[in-house]
């Protein structure tokens, strides 16, 4: 599921590469951050066979980035930072593959299958400052898609403010304001002045190995 | 929630935001918040103002665009009041909408990924 207010029309080179056989939807709305907490990406949920969640959002690598071993080359410039930063990003794609596998093969009785009580005590806190950041970050999807841009932005603002931790609803409005339309993502999301923050300074005030919570079993 | 009015259909209510009214109040799962008799309209409407005081969801108002955004419930202080995956529809890359409930009966990895 792409959580990608560009649409199709961002997702599409995406999916066409990998070339799914599952369903490959759009929530260009960011709905499911609200309905399940998402704050990152890559993020999942699991459900089991009645419908039921069986283990709240959390951070969802399937593999190593290779640019996490990257060298880095000499120089303090701010492509060199940027990777520095990138490469004390703390994600255990072996440990999450690991339960993912035990419960397709064990459903209900995988140790990884959690029971509604323990799916809700470990769902993200939801304090009443997010919810507005969520309402604003609302506002501002609804404008952007409407192309009232600038409305937009005001809206992003705010919910950046509100949710400081929530880097979806950061790096989605960063990523109209860095990334030209049709053009490769701008994964580095430098300074704009549209916003007050960018990726490298925000990911270094948090430090980078909080960027992701670890996948609890 | 997106509205340009303050008071909203009682099945869109539910649909967007997981929250059915009863009658013996809003309920998510088992979870259920007692509201008063003002909350509903004389249209049989539902009053976002009382929504949004008894289910702890705030209220944003964009002036100059004449919308309202009512955001999620802070009643539990949790993102998820309960463990029932809600019903969401969602558009593939051709635009047709695909149900999650047409899933069921399968184990389903939702993963949610972005171009940026």
């Amino acid at each position: 599921m792409a959580l990608d207010t560009g649409g199709a029309a961002a997702a599409r080179q995406w999916i066409d590469l990998a070339a799914p056989t599952h369903p490959a939807l759009i929530d260009a709305a960011h709905l499911t951050d609200e309905l399940f907490g998402f704050v990152n990406v890559p993020n999942a949920v699991w459900i089991d066979e009645t419908g039921m969640i069986v283990r709240p959002a959390h951070p969802a690598h399937i593999r190593r980035a290779p640019m996490l071993d990257v060298e880095v080359p000499e120089g303090e410039g701010r492509r060199n930072q940027t990777l520095r930063e990138v490469k004390k990003l703390r994600i255990t794609p072996d440990l999450f593959l690991t339960a993912v596998r035990d419960w397709a093969a064990n459903g209900s009785a995988s140790r990884y299958a959690l029971t509604p009580d323990q799916v809700i005590a470990r769902s993200r806190p939801r304090l009443p400052a997010h919810a507005e950041a969520a309402a604003a970050f609302e506002l501002g999807q609804h404008l952007w898609r409407a192309g009232r841009a600038d409305d937009a932005v005001g809206w992003f603002r705010r919910a950046h403010a509100l949710h400081p931790d929530n880097w979806t609803y950061k790096r989605q409005a960063w990523s109209f304001a860095t990334t030209e339309p049709g053009q490769p993502s701008d994964m580095a999301q430098g300074p704009t002045d549209l916003y007050e923050g960018n990726w490298l300074a925000d990911v270094q005030r948090i430090g980078a190995e909080n960027y992701y919570e670890p996948f609890e079993p | 929630m997106i509205v340009d009015r303050l008071d909203v259909d009682p099945q869109d209510f539910a649909a967007r935001t997981g929250w059915t009214v009863k009658p013996q109040g809003a309920c998510s799962g088992d979870v259920c918040v007692p509201l008063p008799p003002d909350v509903r309209t004389a249209d049989g409407r539902l009053d976002v103002a009382v929504l949004s005081t008894r289910l702890g969801m705030p209220l944003v108002h964009d002036t100059d665009n004449a919308l309202w955004s009512l955001g999620p419930a802070t009643v539990t202080g949790r993102a998820l009041t309960n463990a029932e995956a809600p019903e969401l529809v969602l558009p593939d890359l051709d635009g047709n909408p695909f149900r999650l409930s047409t899933l069921q009966g399968q184990k389903v990895l939702l993963v949610a990924w972005a171009s940026w």
